[in-house]
Formats: C-alpha cells, structure tokens, sequence
C-alpha cells in the first residue's frame, strides 16, 4: 500500500454546552465518509437521500453510493437483503464516494456482518441493539451476540436501541407498534443530523410533502426525526458531533443531482434546445428506469414518453418517431441494448439521428442489475452484424450526464447518426452537488435540425427537381432529413444497402463497398468537430498517463491527487468520446512512458487503444460491481511511476515490433 | 373530399417545414389519380403473384381517402408484402424483420397528422413480430395494418408459416408440420382490435371496400388479405376463389344483413348453446334465429365466434369487416396528456434545471 498523509483531519475539540447542562464537544473535519445500511426494508436508501440533501444544501461538497440488492423485498435480516448508502462529504473539492466508511451505521446483524469489513479499525459503529435478538443473530450464523462477546472492541461501538426508542418517542401518535416502528430511520437521520449538524428544515417540508395525504404518517416520521435529533443533543452516549465547514465552491446556484436525473434533464434541454419534440421509446429496466419515469413527468416539454411491449419495440417507436422529426431515444441497460442492436443497424442504414442510452450494469446475461460496471464498451462499439459504425459517448460524472446528453443529441442530429451514451449504474443513482446551468448559456442545436424542404438534385437523365435522399452534406457527410408532410419530397427508405444518392436499393458491389467506407468517413470525420484533448498534468513532467472513461474519473481523479500529493507526477487524460476517439489522442498518448488504463471490464478500452495507436497500454481492471477504490488506484499507478522510464534500447511507444 | 382525419403538426421546425413545401409547391394536393401513387421503381414480384393485384386496387383506390401524398407513410417489415413501400409514391420505410408496428407506432404516435400504414405478411406479422402486433392493437393507436396471408414463407423459399395448416409438407417440414395454426383474426379479435376485417386478393370490390372502411376507421385496423403464392403455395385460397366453390364456403359480413350464405341462401349462421356461434341449414330454422351481422358490438366476443366457424381447409369462411368500434386512441390520448400539461406545468426550462432545493454560492 501507499504511504500518503491521511485526509481527515484532527483538529482539537472545541466544548460547547448543550442544553441540560451536559457539556459537548465539537470536532471539525475536512471530511466525513457515513455508511447507512440496514435491510431493505429499513429506508435506507431514502436516508441516504434525506442526508444527502441536507449534506447539499449546507454546501459541502459530496458524493454517494447507494448499493442495495436486486430482490425489492429480500428475506427479512438477512444478508442478501442488506441494503446500503455510502456519503462522503467534505469542506473540500472531492471525486469520490470514499473508499471507506469512518462511521458505519448498523440496523440489524445482517448489516454489521455485511458491512463491518470495511469500517476501519477505530471507526466509529453505531447499532441498533434492539435489532440483535438471538433470533436475528442465528439468521446471520453469529454464534454469539457480538454487541456483548468483544468481537466489536476495535472500533468505537455505540450500541443504541433505536427502534424501541422511535416506538416509546410515537406511544402517543396512535400508531401501532409494528407501523411506529418502520420510522427509526427517521429517527436515526434526526440523530446523524445533530451529529453532524445538518439542517433539518429540508427534512421536515420533504416529509410534509411526501406524507400530505397522510399526515399521521407525515407527523409520526416528524416526531421520530425530532427525538433522533434530541436524542444526541441530550444523551451522553455521544459526548462529541462534528463541524464539516461548507466547501469552497465556484459562485453559482447549485443543487444536488443523480446521474440518472441529470440524464433525463440532459434530454429535455437537448429537445428545447433544437426545437425538436422529444419522443423516448422505453422498456423498463434497472439501472436505466429512473429516466423514463423522470422523462414522463415533463410533458409540458412536449416530451412524449413511450412504455413500449419490450426493448426492440423501444427503440424502434423511437426511431418511427425519428423518421417524422422528432429527437427520437431509447433508454436501456446493457440485456436492453443486445435486444436493439439490430435496430440500432437499421438507424446506421437509413441514417436517422436517434440516441440510445445504455446505463451499463454487471454482465453478461441478467448480471448484476443493481451494480455498476462498464463492459459494455465493445458492444457499443461492435455489437451489431455488417460494418454499423456508432459514436459513442460517456459522462464522467453524475452532473456530467447531462451534458453527455447533449453532447450526443448534437452528434446524432448533426451527423443524422445513432448515436450511444454509456452511462453505468454508479452514475445513474451517486449523486453530487451540480452548478445549475442557464439555458441560455446551453448549445443552440438549432442549426443540426435543418430540414429538407426543397429537390436537391437531378437524375442521371439532367431531369431537374429531384430528392435526393442520400446525396451528402459535403463537410458532414450527413444525409438530408425529409420528413414525411413535406410535400415533393416523398421517398423510401430501408434496411437494404442503399445507392448513392437516390437511395434506391442497390446490389451493386462498387456502391456496397463505396457507401460501407462512406458511414464509416462519416462517424470518423465526428472527430473534426471535438475540441483538443485535456491532459490534467499540473507538474507538467509526468511520464506516466493515466486514461479511462465514464464513471471512473473520480477515482482515478482522487488516485491521481493521492500521486502528486506523494511527490509524484501522473497526467490524467479521460475520454468524455470514444468513438470516434479525439485526433489528438494518439500523439498524446505516445509521449508518455507507460500508459495506465483502468476499467470496470477486462481491459476493453485498452484493447481499442493498442488496436488503434499501437501503444502499450497496461490495462488495470476491476469487476466488483462497486466503484475502484482511490488508494487501491493509487498504488497500482505509484507502483508504475516506481518501476521507472523504459530502459535505454527498448523499443518505445508506438514502436511496437 | 378528405375522408380520412388527419390531425395537425406540433408547432416549430415540423410544422415550418410542411408549411415551407406548402409555399415551395402549392396546398396539398388531394385530387389525385391511381397513377399518381405509382413509383419509377421496377416492381420485383414474381410473375402472377398476388402482391400485384392488392398493389393495384390499394393504388386505385388511394385517391377516394383525399389523403396528400406527402401525407401517407407506408412502414413495412421483411417479406415479400414488405417491398410494397418501394413501389408507392408515399413517404415509406422498408424495415426490420416484424418490427414495422413498433416503428409506425412512434411515428404515429408523434405525428397525428399523417396517415400511417402497415403492410406485413404472416410470418413477418405472426411469428417474428407477434408481439408488437398485439400491442399495437391493444394500444389502439391510429394505424391500419394490411396482412398479407400466403401461409407460407416465400421470400425464404418455402417454409411452413404460423398461418400454414397443420400437416403441411414443406422444405422445413417433409413429414408435414405439427404446429397448429393462427387464425389472425381471431388472434386480432383477442387483442380486443377496434377494426378487423378479411378480404381476398383477387376480389377487387370486396377488397376496396374493407381497404377503405379500415383507412377511415380512427384507431388501429387490421385487415387480412388472402394472398396466392403462386410459387411456393400456389392455389391455397382456391377453395374460397372458385366460384364453383366459393359460395359455398365463403361467408360474406355485410353489418345489419342475415349472415346468409351458400348457393340459393341455403346456409346461414345461428346461436350455439354455448354462446358461440354455429352453421345451420337455412330451411332448418326460425328466420328469427339467423344472426343479423352487428359489427359494432362493443363485446369482441361475437366477432371472435365467427372467426372460430372456419377451419383450417377455409370452409366457413367469413369474408368482411368482423369488427369495427369506436374507442379512443393512443396517439389522441397521448396528445391529450401533453396538453394538460402545457397547461397545468408551462414549460420553464430555467426552473425545472434548478427544481426545488437550490443553494447559491457566493
């Protein structure tokens, strides 16, 4: 492992008195990781989501990982049912969801046996007690009670009976028990709020919101939430909360976003900003479902949102819809996008724009629908009979999703392209805090639309005042796009090989091979229109490059920064287009001694990398369904920059023999 | 003479660019002649099939809708009945293999302003694509559907279809196939279409007529056409096409007539014990017990029931319009929710970027 300085710092209490006399210390951090986990039905997702949101709005910076099984309703206690949301926060810029919690919060056996791995020695464990019956505990295969036989010594144990306490703080609401009971997690947020002093006003309006036809409910999980919060102020169980002063951050109006959101936002703004309708041809799926329910909450964008029978009909309604102007897309996750890969080469042939969105998830087959990984590169890339070239595109951020939506809204309607955003489950459901844009400030997609309205052409006779269907755009390559009501302008077109021009089927085997290599120019000629490539080397002397794509930009981002704070120098190059790739890459890839590519697959960027630019990459992969870990990052890149520059009279980079 | 409702264009760039060809070449252009439907492409049928005869009577029969021909999308899947789009003078897409619902279903669904068509076949329709059939008809959203039936495969070179009866000997069946049919109107009826009607190839008249009730009918219509493949399953309507025959075994829906049929009347279909359907001899019971053809029933059963009197061999066969209702559909409900919205929510692209719990940075 790395020796690099340790990130949370210790400053000396600060003691302040709480009410009832009880004296109080206060203890500022930079940062703070909190694992929430409980069984699936405890609501710790949506904990999570309430911490998160008051985390956001005191202004820390933030980052989340929820992580909860594929089963909505998992056997009660047990481990397969375990459900859990990761929160880091800080007064500081950070990349990732930590690596590890600091403080881990255990609603029952399950939970603490799930999750206890990877609470560090001396962390702080915090455990429902009344959860730890004999009963629970054989469920889970502890022999013995571990809040009583020392088994928990290492760490800070703070056992406390939250479900017995929500139930005595709801005897008066008239609830059942069995019903008061469902909102300790109310009350465990109200106590994490104290100790970490969140504002609560947030909490309240959701709760009020929520719960608005039901408000017994509304004020049962109220009252819970207050006596959590009394709870600390009072008890001397906790005799310490913790400051995490807000993160300096540029001026601006922020919120907090999901990956998923912010995708579904990406596409709305992609419609406005072309003047298109929107039409999303959908299939439910996980990770990938979120957008659709978000898309059909916004019709008034004149966004309409298809529930199709299944993922080929998903897309194909989007393409239908495409044909008639709209900005057609489909929504999907890796099974989703093998099912439409067929339409996706009947969109490359009759070269309408249209966006497919693959929120990547474990594979191959069913995988793991609920974890992220990022193996569906080379499908997006391949995955389809004949030469069927598709750009593909991949945000790197949870915020960042909603530029990647834009992004390939502006290749599609441009190049008049399917076009792939690969998005991964990490993504989707992390959140952070994201600077709210102006709409004015977005890409104007206007000039991308352009639609036929007048002959372009004459036959092979001179007979004047035809449409041409296929005759080209010269600096694009696109094709024009007539639709259907467009008077004088009728035409058909296909999944049989097309010929130039007239788009007439044709066998000619000239034409097949001259339109086979002219899709092709036009997915590559994309990359005329890329800015340069970001290298972040801020030494401006490293040797070493490290280069990914999607979701793996926080950690390796965060490992980077662990680098350079040991000394080192690393440069970080992250691809936001993958294909067609920038035309700068290879040259910037060649100057570096040793290239690193980390990735949640077996190394299919790599594999792309070599193939292309005859680099020697060194792929360094991971498939655990859950994000790298920034130290782990760390000390695969240190142990590269250690290994030293390429020994004199071996071949270099780009010299491969 | 439009008779056929078309809605209108969403405003902005679809809308300015229909109204751009409308100033370029003049207002829509509904006065049209069969010839005007034709395209310069060569058509590749075989010899004597009959794609070309319901290429003709739809082409003749186009211009009595008053529908522009910019105004008219022709979707079809893969088969033989699929290159249809290439030889009509409409907006056309020749697409995947049974997915032509599920395309024009998008497209009509954001585009009520444009006539939609389906042209499919029984594999295309039956086997690969069921499932969006199906769909498409439950969702009842503005489409008509023509379904080629040839009860084979033809452009794969003869297999046996879901269509073709039980027993058939073909090049992936030598010893005869065992899988028992669809019926496609019985399979549509179950669906709960809104409009199902079948018709022959060859009968230019009864073809016309159930064409043009399926294209007026707002909602999804399916009509099955029986096709002749004249190479690969020649003769497979001859019973239904022979007038020896014919009469004898066709039975013509005509709503509000007596289902009545055969040579000199002498058949006709009554009320089984068990709420289906039966034939009996017409001269055997109480004029007051022969059906009178209701194809408005809401209640899809009675069309169901009739559907069920034929048999594989195609005798009993009804010939017409089984169903035609009256339901709301898709593609008008979906705009429906838009506006709604439009007017419950305005759009506001600023304030739905920031939503509900922002803070500023200063």
């Amino acid at each position: 492992m790395t020796a690099l300085p340790p990130t949370t710092a210790g400053d000396p209490p600060v003691t302040s008195s709480a009410p009832g006399g009880l004296v109080k210390s206060v203890v500022e951090l930079d940062r703070v990781v909190i694992r929430l986990a409980g069984d699936s039905g405890d609501g710790m997702q949506l904990t999570g989501n309430r911490f998160t949101s008051e985390t956001a709005s005191f202004g820390n910076d933030l980052s989340t990982l929820p992580n909860f099984p594929a089963e909505i309703r998992a056997p009660t206690g047990t481990l397969p049912g375990v459900s859990s949301f990761q929160l880091h926060f800080a007064d500081h810029d950070i990349m990732t969801p930590g690596d590890a919690p600091d403080v881990l919060v255990a609603m029952n056996p399950a939970a603490l046996k799930a999750n206890l791995v990877d609470l560090p020695g001396g962390g702080l464990l915090i455990l429902d007690s009344d959860e730890f019956t004999p009963r629970n505990l054989a469920k889970v295969g502890y022999a013995t009670n571990p809040i009583e036989d020392g088994s928990l010594e290492g760490w800070q144990t703070v056992s406390v009976p939250l479900t017995s306490m929500t139930t005595d703080a709801l005897k008066d609401s008239g609830l059942g028990k069995k019903e008061a009971e469902r909102s300790k997690n109310m009350f465990t947020l109200g106590l994490l709020s104290w100790m970490y002093h969140r504002p609560t006003e947030g909490t309240i309006r959701f709760l009020e919101r929520t719960f608005r036809r039901k408000p017994e409910i509304a004020a049962a999980n109220i009252a819970a939430f207050r006596a959590g919060y009394n709870y600390g102020e009072t008890t001397e169980a906790f005799a310490v909360s913790y400051e995490i002063k807000p993160a300096p951050m540029a001026p601006g109006r922020y919120r907090n976003i999901s990956g998923n959101q912010a995708l579904a936002l990406g596409l709305v703004a992609a419609g406005q900003r072309s003047g298109l309708p929107v039409f999303l041809g959908a299939y439910p799926i996980t990770p990938a479902s979120d957008i659709l329910h978000e898309l059909s909450k916004h019709k008034s964008f004149d966004v309409r949102t298809f529930q199709a029978e299944d993922e080929i009909a998903g897309i194909g309604a989007a393409l239908g819809a495409s044909f008639g102007g709209a900005l057609g897309i489909t929504t999907t996750s890796g099974p989703g996008v093998a099912l439409k890969a067929e339409t996706i080469g009947l969109a490359v042939m009759t070269e309408l724009p249209l966006v497919i969105v693959d929120v990547q998830r474990g594979g191959p087959s069913t995988g793991l629908p609920t974890k992220t990984e990022q193996s569906d590169l080379l499908q997006a890339m391949f995955g389809r009979n004949g030469e069927a070239p598709v750009p593909v595109v991949a945000p790197r951020s949870p915020g960042d999703c909603f530029d990647a939506a834009l992004e390939a809204t502006r290749i599609a309607l441009t190049y008049r392209t399917p076009v792939i955003l690969l998005s991964d489950g990490y993504l989707a459901n992390g959140a952070e805090p994201w600077a709210v844009p102006t709409v004015a400030d977005l890409p104007d997609l206007t000039g991308a639309v352009d639609f036929a309205t007048e002959p372009n052409g004459q036959a092979t006779d001179g007979e004047e005042g035809l449409f041409l269907p296929y005759l080209r755009d010269e600096q694009t390559l696109a094709r024009p796009w007539a639709i259907p009501g467009t008077a004088g302008m009728q035409h058909r077109i296909g999944g049989l090989e097309k010929a130039d021009r007239t788009g007439n089927i044709s066998y000619d085997p000239a034409n097949h091979d001259f339109m086979t290599r002219t899709r092709q120019a036009k997915i590559d000629g994309i990359a005329n229109s890329l800015p340069p490539t970001e290298v972040d080397d801020p030494d401006g002397d490293a040797r070493v490059a490290v280069i990914g794509w999607g979701s793996t930009y926080g950690p390796i981002g965060a490992a980077c920064r662990r680098i350079r704070r040991s000394g080192r120098s690393i440069a970080q190059v992250h691809l936001r287009h993958l294909n067609p790739m920038p035309n700068d890459l290879g040259e910037i890839l060649r100057r570096y001694d040793r290239v690193v590519c980390p990735e949640m697959n077996l190394g299919q960027l790599a594999m792309l990398l070599r193939a292309k630019y005859l680099v020697d990459v060194e792929s360094h992969t991971q498939v655990r369904g859950l994000p790298f870990r920034a130290a782990e990052l760390a000390a695969v890149i240190q142990e590269v920059i250690d290994r030293g520059t390429v020994p004199a009279g071996a071949p270099a980079n780009g010299e491969l023999q | 003479m439009t008779t056929v409702e078309l809605g209108m264009p969403a405003e902005g760039p679809i809308a300015d660019a229909i109204a751009h060809s409308v100033d370029a070449h003049g207002p829509k252009q509904t006065e049209l002649k069969g010839k005007d439907f034709k395209t310069d492409q060569e058509v590749r049928w075989c010899p004597g099939c009959g794609d070309y005869v319901i290429l003709n009577a739809v082409q003749s029969f186009l211009p009595s809708l008053g529908i522009a021909r910019e105004d008219m999308v022709i979707v079809s899947g893969i088969g033989c009945s699929s290159r249809f789009p290439y030889y009509m003078n409409t907006y056309g897409m020749h697409s995947i293999h049974g997915r032509a619902p599920a395309i024009a279903t998008g497209l009509a669904a954001s585009r009520p302003d444009l006539s939609v068509w389906v042209v499919t076949g029984d594999g295309d329709a039956l086997s690969i694509g069921g499932n969006h059939l199906i769909h498409a008809l439950r969702r009842n959203i503005n489409l008509t559907i023509l379904l080629f039936n040839n009860r084979i495969y033809g452009l794969t070179k003869g297999q046996y279809s879901p269509t073709s009866e039980v027993g058939k000997v073909t090049k992936s069946t030598p010893m005869g196939s065992i899988d028992a049919p669809f019926n496609p109107v019985s399979l549509a009826l179950g669906a709960d279409a809104t409009f199902v009607g079948r018709a022959m190839d060859s009968d230019r008249k009864g073809l016309t007529e159930v064409l043009r009730q399926a294209a007026e009918h707002q909602g999804t219509s399916l009509v099955e056409i029986y096709q002749n493949c004249n190479i690969f399953n020649d003769g497979a309507f001859e019973l239904l096409k022979d007038p020896a025959t014919g009469t004898q075994w066709s039975i013509p829906l005509v709503h509000g007539e007596p289902l009545v049929f055969g040579p000199d009347g002498a058949s006709c279909v009554v009320r089984d014990d068990f709420g289906g359907l039966r034939i009996a001899e017409t001269n055997q019971v109480d004029q007051a017990e022969i059906v009178v053809h209701d194809a408005h029933r809401e209640n899809p059963a009675y069309a169901f029931a009739l559907s069920r009197l034929s048999s594989q061999d195609l005798r009993y066969t009804p010939m017409g319009v089984f169903r035609s209702v009256q339901k709301p559909t898709y593609d008008a409900m979906m705009a429906e929710q838009i506006d709604v919205a439009r007017v419950q929510e305005p759009a506001d692209l600023d304030a739905l970027l920031a939503g509900n719990d922002t803070w500023d940075v200063r």
